[in-house]
């Protein structure tokens, strides 16, 4: 009895077993039959997902997701495409962590996007393969064909590791029926030049009145980022602006008194009622879309949502130079190459890729973005595309942050900075109390040796 | 017959001589080690040897992008943590979102499950409705709350406004009110699993004595104070501990609703660990900052077990 019952147990533990064993083949077998490979058995054995397949991953999401994808396709689309299988991941600290994470553990995708200030620290982390010209050259690239700017700015030491996609400047988005009721539209159409803050606070409050609510809208609530990108542009069209960190982060540069006065403006902005003091990114966007305001503040980026907008009517400007020269905050989409094995074919591979993605950039620069790719900035096509080519000047007077081991896009710095000026544009913190805070919390960062 | 061989060799077979009981003895414990295998071997990889690595790494300049544990740091991580304003503030956030939800997420459990209890018919109802909250995930929980507090126009500014409050304060992005706000959030997604606690410790107090007290004259109230809250201190004793370690380990609800801001003004300690360790790319210096987490928590625990056994011998002493 005993032993018929040990008997039994013992079979369907076997039984169990080869029934695993059964399922696990099952899974190999059918990855293996299907051409293009399934990425459970090539995880569970280890291998790559079928040979050349280029691994892309990106951080896109909303118009700009559904952009790449377009982008994506018509690479497959392609005449001599690799097989490409692309990873869309949440935008911000979490997504580098993930590149950073996967590069260590040997696993990384063939291409990343990374935004150019953050691009800097992966690459002096060691993560990143530099990017030769001859590397650039194989695929007939060479550095003329990028904009300066970012070119420059994406540069570690003389190394380049980074190729730019775009410019994604901070900008104006105006609302056009609101604005022609505050008589604020020229006779070509488009929005009467404003230099100055006497002519900006003026057509603001024109505007205001026209809305009955606000004259502008820019978020201030729970997103450090828009209240830096705010913060940042006008700070830098002041003349005698020192950037706000010097030496790789490790001494704070900004100007004091500047600092002070641009905070105290934002401020007064809201607290005079052409600005709302409370309202976060999805409420700023829905004040102007709506017609409670005639102006919005935001990365070009937002287009997509805009135009999703039935019956709104709008367009869009660089940030008019309130100051003393025109200036706005930008970061580019970059493409890197995280550090792996690649024998020469993947490369050419991978970067025929990205030349391929480069020459879909009218396709890019429908969501908003600067093409950084010229032979597409500088076509016809994009000159005719409205309002995309009116703040294209932007791209070159784009402002980076400054490089750090804690700043850029998403950074601690832009958190830490964001948080408080948020705070002076809600009216809760005094620029002098918020730049105390500010000053007192980077100063940690700025003590600790860099760990990259 | 085979059967029986291999589980002899195994040293499973029973045995009952009573000569040999010490090697019966010796037979189970190995087969207890035998079940317990699996589960120790994933404990000690993946619970003890991270806390091991955590306090080793606390010592070290360790970084996430380097091989190794870097340059030893001494008791640096630990110096900079302690003088650093924005540990201070995470760990009093913390301090103060733990106060802010544990004696509600335990009186208030305790309050509805003495009611539901007391419901004749349809008490599943009660049951659901309380629990339902507690198994949805964190982030569907961040979601309808942040669509709550929405500055201006969500459903709590609308209401304010609708009492004549014609500016009210955005509650997740006023500094003083924005824990408040998570605390709100936590106590109403959360409430479900003590009450469930307490519900199933009211249903083990036999009914009888509450029947002898009715008998005796006893109010209500009466009841209550000298039946059911004496009968339940052990459910309350696990409820609070269990409770205010959780509140101790805030994350989700103030990384997803607002992000530690506005400002520092809700970041808590594990906000800042995973910051430091994984943004900041500082593994040594966020070991140091868990140790100290590790730290607190510990005293807690240890200083309310202390009073609970100062009270229990109290008691005994009374008695």
């Amino acid at each position: 009895m005993v032993s018929e019952a040990g008997t039994s147990t013992r079979l369907s533990r076997r039984g169990l077993f080869r029934g695993g064993l059964g399922i696990a083949a099952g899974i190999g077998l059918a990855g293996g039959l299907s051409g293009c490979g399934s990425a459970l058995s090539a995880g569970l054995a280890g291998t790559q997902l079928a040979p050349g397949t280029i691994m892309y991953w990106n951080l896109f999401g909303g118009g700009d997701g559904v952009r790449m994808v377009d982008m994506e396709n018509a690479y497959q689309a392609s005449k001599g495409s690799a097989p490409l299988q692309a990873a869309t991941f949440a935008w911000g600290n979490p997504y580098y962590t993930k590149v950073t994470l996967a590069t260590e553990g040997g696993a990384p995708p063939d291409v990343a996007i990374s935004h150019l200030t953050r691009e800097k620290n992966l690459a002096e982390a060691g993560l990143l393969e530099p990017i030769t010209d001859d590397m650039l050259a194989s695929v007939g690239l060479s550095a003329s064909d990028f904009n300066q700017k970012a070119w420059e700015n994406q540069k570690v030491g003389r190394n380049t590791y980074a190729l730019p996609l775009d410019t994604h400047p901070f900008v104006l988005y105006y609302n056009i029926d609101v604005c022609k009721k505050a008589g604020l539209i020229g006779s070509n159409g488009r929005l009467v030049p404003i230099h100055g803050t006497a002519e900006w606070e003026s057509a603001l409050t024109a505007a205001k009145k026209a809305t009955g609510a606000f004259g502008c809208t820019v978020s201030t609530v729970g997103d450090t980022a828009t209240s830096w990108r705010w913060f940042q542009t006008l700070y830098s069209q002041r003349d005698g602006n020192t950037p706000w960190l010097a030496d790789g982060g490790t001494k704070l540069t900004y100007n004091k008194e500047l600092t002070l006065d641009t905070l105290a403006y934002i401020q007064k902005l809201t607290k005079t009622g052409l600005m709302p003091a409370t309202t976060d990114y999805a409420g700023a966007q829905t004040l102007m879309f709506t017609g409670k305001s005639a102006f919005y503040l935001e990365g070009e980026w937002e287009i997509t949502t805009a135009e999703a907008v039935k019956g709104l009517k709008f367009s869009m400007e660089p940030i008019p130079t309130l100051f003393d020269k025109p200036a706005c905050q930008a970061d580019s989409h970059t493409f890197v190459l995280p550090r792996k094995n690649r024998s020469p074919e993947q490369l050419k591979t991978t970067l025929e890729f990205v030349r391929f993605l480069l020459g879909q950039s009218m396709t890019w620069a429908e969501g908003g973005h600067i093409p950084a790719y010229l032979p597409i900035k500088d076509s016809q096509a994009y000159r005719n595309l409205k309002p995309q080519s009116f703040y294209a000047p932007a791209a070159d007077f784009a402002v980076y942050d400054a490089p750090a081991w804690y700043s850029g896009s998403g950074s601690n710095f832009e958190n830490v900075v964001g948080a408080q000026i948020g705070l002076v544009q809600q009216g809760l913190a005094t620029p002098k109390a918020a730049l105390a805070s500010i000053h007192q919390q980077l100063s940690v960062y700025a003590d600790t040796p860099s760990p990259l | 017959m085979s059967a029986q061989l291999e589980a002899s060799v195994l040293g499973l077979t029973p045995r009952t001589d009573v000569g040999r009981g010490s090697r019966r003895t010796r037979g189970m414990t190995r087969a207890a080690w035998l079940f317990i295998a699996p589960f120790g071997i994933f404990y000690i990889l993946f619970m003890i040897w991270p806390v091991i690595y955590m306090i080793i790494t606390s010592f070290f300049n360790t970084s996430l992008v380097r091989k190794g544990f870097g340059s030893f740091a001494g008791v640096a991580n630990y110096h900079e943590m302690l003088t650093r304003p924005d540990f201070w503030s995470a760990l009093w956030h913390t301090i103060q979102f733990t106060i802010y939800t544990t004696p509600p997420l335990v009186i208030l459990a305790f309050v509805f499950a003495v009611l539901a209890n007391r419901v004749q018919h349809g008490q599943w109802f009660f049951r659901l409705a309380f629990f339902v909250p507690f198994i949805l995930p964190s982030a569907a929980i961040a979601l309808i709350w942040t669509f709550i507090f929405t500055p201006s126009t969500g459903l709590w500014n609308s209401f304010q406004a609708l009492l004549g409050d014609q500016n009210p304060l955005p509650v997740l992005g006023t500094p003083s009110i924005a824990m408040v706000g998570i605390a709100i959030t936590t106590l109403w997604w959360t409430i479900g699993f003590n009450f469930v606690l307490y519900l199933a410790g009211l249903q083990d107090i036999p009914r009888e004595l509450y029947e002898a007290a009715a008998v005796d004259g006893a109010t209500q109230w009466q009841q209550i104070r000298a039946i059911t809250i004496p009968l339940l201190s052990r459910t309350t004793t696990l409820v609070l501990l269990l409770q205010i370690i959780a509140s101790m380990k805030i994350f989700d609800q103030v990384y997803l609703m607002t992000g530690g801001g506005p400002g520092i003004s809700t970041q808590v300690l594990l906000g800042l660990i995973t910051g430091t360790a994984f943004t900041d790319n500082r593994i040594g210096a966020a070991s140091a900052a868990s140790v100290l987490l590790f730290i607190v928590i510990v005293i807690i625990t240890v200083a309310r077990q202390v009073i609970t056994m100062v009270q229990e011998r109290r008691a005994a002493r009374n008695d």
